[in-house]
């Protein structure tokens, strides 16, 4: 391991107020420095993304009369990856009156993070949460509602109290739009300046402070500096080093990978997120992996067939020939056990060679009992829409033959380090959303995610921003960091478009996908990820030695675009391995297979690993920092859902 | 499934131009044992692939969530918005609906308002602007009351929903004979004026979409009823209706 990362210091303050829990925002909020209205405009700050975070926080600065320059790599500020997420946002409103507080959802989500997560963070979402719901509705999001007028919510996976509001299967969408509306508002008032179909390829640090950033504007290709009094980076996960994930195409590692490499500390990279209901793989085309709702698993049961290798349609495979095995392994919560326990589970029998479909990649989820119990009428109205998504992707008819669903990378926990005040290691440097690491620990609750990203947005970012710009001015951005930056930016694109090798970069970021999900996957082990290790740095090698991307830099060039960000990944890549390498314990997402407990379930190491892993970028390897993690409130426990 | 999978032969004649000052052709293209199990993008993207390994430059076209809601891609497939599948958009349309050894036409999106970028790429900026004139409700982070200080009826929440779930894709536009863009702007107007917290701000919303849409260049609506036909979110026609007494209303 040594000769991989060497240890550094560790990170002594996250710079959390002291004192009980529920004090510790308001207590941060009022020791925040204010700046002036009148001195607000003339401050200026760079967000990037317009997603929930990205979106929320441009269009509160927005409001609250900063001057705020926006990018998205996107035509429209509307389309981030955002708008994807289906199932709903937690809020602990308890309107439900079923026991739900805000203690409550703070212990739900540090306990669903396998106590990785830090307990100041997560106390302040909870709280933040409520104001959610409250903004959203008074935007106009169309949440689902009762028939007496008042807002209806569910129940979602790790919770017993039903505290998730949801827009149908779109909650993802109606709640990004209700910020895209907000920050349309801003754009057309003058606060926002908006630059759609730019990337940021590289970040400005000028005497030490983030200051800017340089972009590629996508349509002519033209590399731009702009710079500012603080940057935000709200620029989603990283899902897509996998290249098969449920993410959008565009997503991708490249502002924060960049930032990383100016000095940000990149947080838990190993931390990913399987979920287990997606549609398989059929062919090597794939591009991308569709989410099918988790509620699924409320009517659905998931089997394959006892006997390996059996290819007979599943309707001629008797029921006494038939493997139940979540029902059999985890007779308590059976096919509604954890995300992270369902894709393991799954993932063992193909292994087992008992997988269904084509590659023996599948597993089913089967309604018959179902539609038999309730008539096809009640399921249809139930999951209707999700069985017509389902037929559509694969041909087949849910209703009269099993679904089938395999486990694909759905979200990434790490990300870059922040402290309380969502800054990260380089001042003036804020991270919001899936980009930062924060909240959810070494595994996400569902309904989490939106919730975590229109927190940072609307409700802390703006407010802790405030303090850093407060305690300004910084001075003139230093010319020469900006042409250093620059250079950089045009350095790289020249070498890529100069390699004209043998293969696309889409054939390299498949092979470097496929290496990381054999080996960086859903099960880790120290043989494959040192296996990991040593492919990684000669399939980079060979990218920039025979990639081939056709075109000119100065036009719109998609071949172009996709190849930066691979190289990016490669990096990635390498650090996520080393990561999951040296967290020898099993947590969460990160399911090391020398760590388990005699029942195969993952077995966290406290004594040991009980901290958050934050590495430095260092031209001789990473050099880890670490943050130790503190319990005052959640008292740490073994997960089981036997 | 793989076992029944059968490759395809096909003939693309694909829409091709440089920039927004080129004039523009159809390309012919033949790609060959296209499986059907693949999306429509995921072809475009086998024969990318190839074309970058060619040299040639490849064929340029928005796609992002590649799952139906982000609204980004969108091509006029066979004469087509988002091609014949119904409730469809291009992402989520699989190569299986069509014949072996058919010929297929693709085309950008096609208005005045909408001019193309390169290729299959054209610029929908002017709907952010449509929104930027009121598409909205003013309501400043942190301002807002309790969510449950105002009941709203489940009908008007379905409702409202039904009209939000606008992906801005802009197949109506490309499908309605007088580029119109008033299935968008009217699902806006919709979703907001059923709504309580919408009402404040009702009649000047109305107003400043409807005249943004018209300085933008959009056509008029002649209840052709193309544009509903096309939306991959089957947004009702008789949202117009709604814009338009909006319209009116707050005209007087």
């Amino acid at each position: 391991m040594n000769e991989l990362y060497t240890e550094g210091e560790p990170i002594r303050d996250a710079k959390a107020p002291e004192g009980p829990i529920e004090d510790r925002w308001e207590k941060r909020k009022f020791g925040a420095k204010l700046v002036n209205p009148a001195n607000k405009r003339k401050l200026h700050v760079i967000v990037v993304g317009t997603g929930l975070a990205g979106g929320s926080a441009a269009a509160t600065l927005g409001e609250l009369g900063y001057n705020v320059t926006s990018f998205c790599y996107q035509d429209s500020p509307r389309r981030a990856h955002s708008i994807a997420a289906q199932g709903g946002i937690n809020a602990a409103k308890n309107y439900r009156g079923d026991g739900d507080s805000i203690y409550r959802l703070f212990y739900d989500t540090v306990k669903g993070g396998d106590f990785r997560a830090r307990e100041s963070n997560v106390y302040r979402l909870a709280q933040v949460s409520v104001n959610i719901i409250d903004q959203a509705v008074a935007q106009g999001v169309p949440f689902a509602r009762e028939y007496g007028g008042l807002l209806d919510t569910r129940s979602f996976g790790g919770a017993q109290v039903s505290r998730t509001f949801y827009a149908r299967g779109q909650t993802g969408q109606q709640l990004l739009l209700g910020a895209y509306q907000a920050l349309e508002r801003q754009i057309a008032a003058g606060t926002v300046k908006m630059n759609t179909r730019h990337e940021m390829l590289e970040l400005i640090v000028s005497d030490g402070r983030a200051r800017g950033v340089i972009v590629r504007d996508m349509v002519t290709g033209e590399i731009e500096r702009h710079t500012a009094d603080a940057v935000v980076l709200a620029t989603g996960g990283y899902g897509n080093v996998f290249f098969l994930s449920t993410n959008a195409k565009g997503c991708n590692t490249t502002a924060i990978w960049r930032a990383h490499r100016r000095g940000a500390m990149f947080a838990n990279p190993c931390y990913t997120q399987i979920h287990p209901t997606c549609i398989p793989v059929s062919g090597d085309y794939q591009s991308k992996l569709t989410l099918m709702s988790e509620s699924l698993r409320n009517d659905g049961r998931v089997w394959v067939p006892v006997k390996a290798g059996d290819t007979r349609p599943a309707s001629e495979i008797p029921e006494e020939e038939r493997d139940y095995y979540l029902e059999r392994i985890y007779p308590a919560f059976g096919n509604l056990v954890p995300r992270d326990i369902a894709s393991r589970a799954a993932k063992n029998v193909c292994d087992e060679g008992r997988g269904v479909g084509p590659g023996g990649l599948g597993v089913y989820l089967d309604f018959a009992d179902a539609i038999s119990r309730l008539g096809r009428d009640a399921v249809e109205k139930k999951y209707g829409n999700l069985f017509e998504m389902y037929e559509r992707i694969t041909g087949e008819d849910p209703y009269t033959q099993p679904m089938r669903i395999y486990p694909a990378v759905h979200y990434t926990m790490g990300g870059l380090w922040v402290d309380y005040d969502l800054q990260s290691t380089i001042p003036g440097l804020f991270v919001i959303g899936e980009a930062n690491f924060s909240d959810h620990g070494a595994n996400r609750l569902g309904a989490s995610a939106l919730m975590q990203g229109l927190a940072d947005g609307y409700f802390v970012l703006p407010t802790t921003i405030g303090d850093y710009l407060a305690n300004g001015p910084y001075g003139e951005v230093d010319e020469e960091a900006v042409a250093e930056a620059e250079i950089a930016v045009r350095n790289k694109i020249e070498k890529l478009l100069s390699v004209n090798g043998t293969r696309t970069a889409d054939s390299y970021h498949r092979e470097l996908g496929r290496i990381m999900w054999d080996y960086c996957g859903m099960e880790r082990t120290e043989e494959s990820l040192r296996k990991a290790l040593e492919r990684i740095p000669e399939l980079r090698e060979e990218f920039w030695r025979n990639v081939k991307v056709s075109g000119q830099a100065e036009e719109l060039n998609q071949a172009l675009e996709r190849a930066g960000r691979v190289a990016d990944f490669f990096d990635l890549a390498e650090l996520m391995c080393i990561d999951a390498l040296h967290r020898t314990e099993s947590c969460g997402g990160h399911f090391r297979a020398e760590s388990q407990d005699a029942d195969g379930e993952a077995l966290r190491d406290d004594e040991n690993f009980a901290y958050v892993a934050a590495w430095e970028y260092g031209e001789q390897g990473p050099i880890l920092h670490k943050e130790a993690l503190d319990y005052e409130y959640v008292k740490m426990s073994q997960r089981s859902y036997k | 499934m793989s076992e029944r999978a059968k490759g395809m032969n096909l003939t693309l004649k694909v829409w091709r131009q440089n920039g927004p000052q080129d004039k523009g052709r159809m390309v012919t293209y033949r790609v060959e044992d296209v499986s059907p199990d693949m999306s429509f993008l995921e072809m475009l993207d086998v024969l990318n692939e190839r074309l970058i390994l060619e040299g040639d430059d490849p064929i340029a076209f928005d796609h992002d969530c590649r799952e139906g809601i982000c609204g980004m891609c969108g091509m006029v497939i066979n004469g087509v918005a988002h091609g014949e599948q119904v409730a469809t958009t291009t992402c989520q349309l699989h190569m299986r609906h069509f014949e072996d050894n058919a010929v297929i036409t693709i085309e950008p999106w096609r208005a005045a308002p909408f001019p193309v970028v390169k290729d299959l790429v054209v610029d929908r900026s002017a709907f952010d602007r449509i929104i930027q004139a009121g598409g909205f409700i003013s309501v400043p982070a942190g301002s807002a009351p309790d969510a449950h200080s105002v009941p709203v009826k489940k009908v008007d929440a379905d409702a409202a929903f039904d009209a939000a779930t606008c992906i801005g894709c802009g197949a109506c536009v490309a499908a309605c004979p007088n580029g119109s863009a008033s299935l968008f702007t009217a699902a806006k107007i919709t979703h907001l004026s059923l709504l309580p917290q919408g009402q404040p701000e009702r009649a000047s919303r109305a107003k400043a979409m409807v005249e943004q849409m018209d300085a933008e260049g959009f056509g008029g609506c002649t209840n052709t009823g193309e544009c509903t036909a096309v939306c991959p979110k089957g947004i009702p026609l008789d949202t117009i209706a709604q814009m338009n007494r909006d319209y009116l209303k707050a005209s007087k």
